[in-house]
């Protein structure tokens, strides 16, 4: 699999979330994760999409983003040079005698508890897909109950923005 | 030949008059374009709306009222911007796209909510996929009801976002000039498609000022017109190189008005040049080193010209599968040159060896330039051995059709006749099927928007409407509807509205009494089992009646649309009902031309198939002569 994580600047009007995810199915591009949220500029949201680009190559779903009008600025944000993070919540079962293993388990993966109460322990969790994967993985013996995850959010490394002076590179508009 | 005997009286004033009718309203609306520019105040967003669109130079709309765009017919009355009453909202759509096609200005159709504008869905879909600049005004229900499954409401902003270039839905009445410019810039620049401005019922009512022009609020929309020169040099490098170039002519060419440019280069280069279906008219059909249309039903010369080539120059095309066959085996010796407005298309379907994203026209005049540069060099390409071979392609295997065996009349003659005798400077707006590719193939394009037709999305039921749209645009143009059996069933209503508004299209229908098309496809690949397709069994409609029995006959439908019906089933007959037709400028003329069920179009490269298995007529596999070049 061939994962790339785009961050999207688009226009905060209703129905840019519809575009996107519409564009996606129609051209059978693959999203792996999709979140949307505010900016530092009201005006504009930030999508941070994570795609599989082997069945189609990541340029041309890039290229047919950039032609929606309300996307403002696509840039690729991979590897070392970005941050990224996903939120999990998890709620596991946890009677009396189990309770320990599982504060521990959160302690190692630097977890939060959220709630507590007789049967189960819910526990917050952020990281790379990679970790989150890796305490589910530890977790599930135990019996998960619930859980939710976020998709991905990214910015890359460095003093640099998407927007304003000293900018990062956008995914080229031009072929 | 049998034909209506109804003279219009006095139909030489009526002609006149109606061809005052066409072209004053044209003046008009220019000269009222910058009065309508003066601000106002306290007005409706109605009033708004019809000011913008008078600001905008819209000369006419078309369109149908109802409830949720009632608002905006009230100031529209009074408006010198023209209302054409359709029949039906695709009507109203393909007759925009057919006047935007004719004229290169935006056309404009209006709607009311829910089944008026899902009916504009089609003719949208196509627009977008021909990139077709046009506006789209639809009526929604009013903002407090959105939402709630209210009468006639219908999501169209949701419904259309795939088949439009934007749309927009307005949420107050002080936005409409702005979105209405937008909407005007958006169709008309960059790659053209179709925009849709939905407007609820009660922001039409509400009170707004009104100021023009607006400021246009689009950060996300760039488009790229100047060709980077860099990647033209490299282009020009590429071709002073060829040893068996060809120039890839598509649609852009003509949407750009790029067709003086392109003979510049044509002439500059030597190179052969094809046209697709998109691009006919875009290089004259009567220059030698145009080799026709390249695809499924492209000449021998033009679909093997690419194969063959070296060195692919794609100009405002986009590697369709109609054109390219099999992918994977096509011209699989050709470096390409890719030119597009849209960088979206380059590299989508093809790998392009050198893009370039910019205006047709701008990047054939720097292209030429580039290259003058290289031949002044000494790098010129010897292109004779190139012609040599495509000239013997050329020569061996002609367009040409046989007549039917049983007597009946030949569609393809009647065609060829048609293009003959109205001429170049006529425009042809066909629907689809095989009067299409016949039409493309046997009529001579000498200019540009005199072809007019349903490329990308094939929708059957364009010619008619799309025929009144650019008759409107271009009056003392002859305006020729192609029209199968079949597609002439699904919008002849709109000759309705030609009768009544004046606009005196002629059509041609090319009457097999089947689905042509699909029925050619059955005899090649279903063992002939017509399933479904004959629209009428000639001699046998009616049960025991004996006497042959058209359903309909076009003769009196065209009388009862208020046309002048005409019918021809000889070849003896062809030219004297053509020249009957081409007399009549007073009223729409319908011609029935009954010809023979089992013409087949030829040459052809079955769907799916490579290129290189093009058949030049039924099992006459051409001889290509590998290896000579």
């Amino acid at each position: 699999m061939s994962r790339h994580t785009l961050s999207v600047l688009v226009e905060n009007k209703s129905g840019v979330l519809a575009r996107v995810s519409a564009l996606f199915s129609r051209r059978g591009f693959n999203i792996e994760s999709l979140a949307v949220g505010p900016t530092e500029n009201p005006d504009l949201s930030r999508m941070t999409i994570v795609v599989d680009a082997e069945s189609q190559p990541l340029e041309q779903i890039t290229k047919q983003l950039n032609k929606l009008i309300e996307i403002i600025k696509i840039v690729e944000l991979d590897g070392d040079a970005a941050v990224q993070r996903e939120l999990l919540l998890v709620k596991v079962r946890a009677a009396v005698t189990e309770r320990t293993q599982v504060l521990q388990t959160a302690e190692l993966f630097r977890a939060r508890v959220i709630d507590v109460n007789t049967d189960t322990v819910t526990l917050e969790a952020t990281g790379t897909p990679d970790k989150l994967q890796a305490l589910l993985a530890v977790l599930a013996p135990l019996g998960i109950k619930e859980m939710a995850q976020s998709g991905t959010v990214a910015l890359g490394r460095g003093p640099r923005a998407m927007s304003g002076a000293g900018t990062l590179r956008p995914v080229e508009r031009t072929a | 030949m049998t034909s209506t005997q109804h003279e219009a009286p006095g139909s030489e004033a009526a002609t006149r008059e109606a061809a005052a009718a066409l072209t004053g309203v044209e003046t008009t609306a220019r000269s009222l374009a910058d009065a309508a520019a003066e601000p106002a105040t306290g007005i409706t967003g109605a009033q708004s709306l019809v000011r913008s669109l008078e600001a905008a130079g819209v000369d006419v709309v078309f369109g149908i009222p109802g409830g949720a765009i009632l608002p905006a017919y009230d100031p529209l009355f009074d408006s010198a911007v023209r209302h054409v009453l359709v029949r039906h909202e695709q009507g109203a759509g393909h007759a925009a796209t057919g006047y935007a096609q004719a004229t290169g200005r935006v056309g404009v159709c209006i709607a009311t909510s829910g089944p008026g504008a899902t009916n504009l869905v089609t003719p949208l879909a196509d627009a977008y996929m021909d990139s077709v600049p046009i506006v789209a005004i639809t009526g929604q229900v009013p903002s407090a009801a959105i939402g709630t499954d209210a009468f006639q409401e219908a999501d169209i902003r949701g419904i259309t976002m795939p088949v439009t270039k934007h749309n927009f839905l307005v949420t107050s009445a002080a936005e409409i000039p702005q979105r209405i410019a937008e909407a005007f810039h958006l169709a008309s620049t960059g790659r053209p498609g179709p925009v849709l401005v939905d407007i609820p019922k009660d922001v039409l009512q509400a009170t707004t000022d009104f100021a023009w022009p607006p400021r246009l609020d689009l950060p996300g929309y760039k488009p790229t017109t100047r060709p980077h020169g860099k990647q033209v040099r490299e282009a020009a490098t590429l071709i002073a190189g060829a040893r068996r170039p060809v120039l890839y002519v598509g649609g852009g060419v003509l949407k750009a008005r790029a067709t003086e440019e392109l003979a510049e280069l044509a002439r500059l280069t030597g190179a052969p040049v094809v046209t697709t279906l998109m691009a006919r008219g875009a290089f004259p059909d009567s220059d030698r080193q145009h080799l026709g249309m390249p695809g499924m039903h492209g000449t021998v010369a033009a679909v093997t010209a690419l194969q063959k080539s070296d060195v692919i120059v794609a100009l405002g095309a986009r590697f369709d599968d109609r054109v390219t066959g099999e992918l994977s085996s096509f011209a699989p010796e050709a470096q390409v040159v890719h030119a597009d407005i849209d960088p979206a298309e380059i590299g989508k379907n093809r790998k392009a060896d050198v893009p370039i994203v910019g205006d047709a026209k701008e990047t054939i005049a720097q292209l030429t330039e580039a290259l003058r540069a290289e031949h002044a060099a000494g790098r010129a390409p010897d292109l004779a051995a190139w012609w040599t071979q495509l000239d013997d392609w050329r020569e061996r295997y002609p367009l040409g059709y046989d007549w039917p065996e049983d007597g009946a009349l030949s569609p393809q003659y009647v065609i060829e006749r048609l293009g003959a005798i109205a001429g170049p400077d006529a425009i042809y707006a066909s629907g689809v099927g095989q009067h299409q590719m016949w039409a493309a193939q046997f009529i001579r394009y000498e200019k540009p928007g005199t072809w007019l037709n349903s490329g990308g999305l094939g929708t059957m039921g364009y010619a008619v409407p799309a025929a009144m749209g650019a008759k409107y645009g271009c009056p003392d143009t002859t305006v020729w509807a192609i029209d199968g059996d079949g597609c002439f069933q699904m919008t002849n209503q709109e000759l309705a509205t030609c009768a009544i508004e004046g606009i005196p299209v002629k059509v041609a229908v090319i009457n097999n009494g089947n689905l042509g098309m699909v029925r050619q496809w059955q005899t090649l690949f279903y063992e002939g089992r017509y399933s479904n397709t004959k629209l009428q069994e000639r001699g046998t409609g009616g049960g025991a009646r004996q006497k042959p029995v058209r359903i309909p006959d076009f003769v009196t439908l065209a009388e009862a649309l208020g046309c002048i019906g005409l019918r021809c089933e000889s070849r003896d007959d062809v030219d004297a009902v053509i020249e009957k037709a081409m007399a009549i400028n007073y009223a729409p003329v319908v011609i029935d031309f009954v010809v023979g069920s089992d013409a087949q179009v030829w040459p052809m490269v079955a769907a799916g198939a490579s290129n290189d298995a093009i058949l030049a007529a039924r099992d006459v596999r051409p001889v290509f002569g590998d290896g000579q070049v």
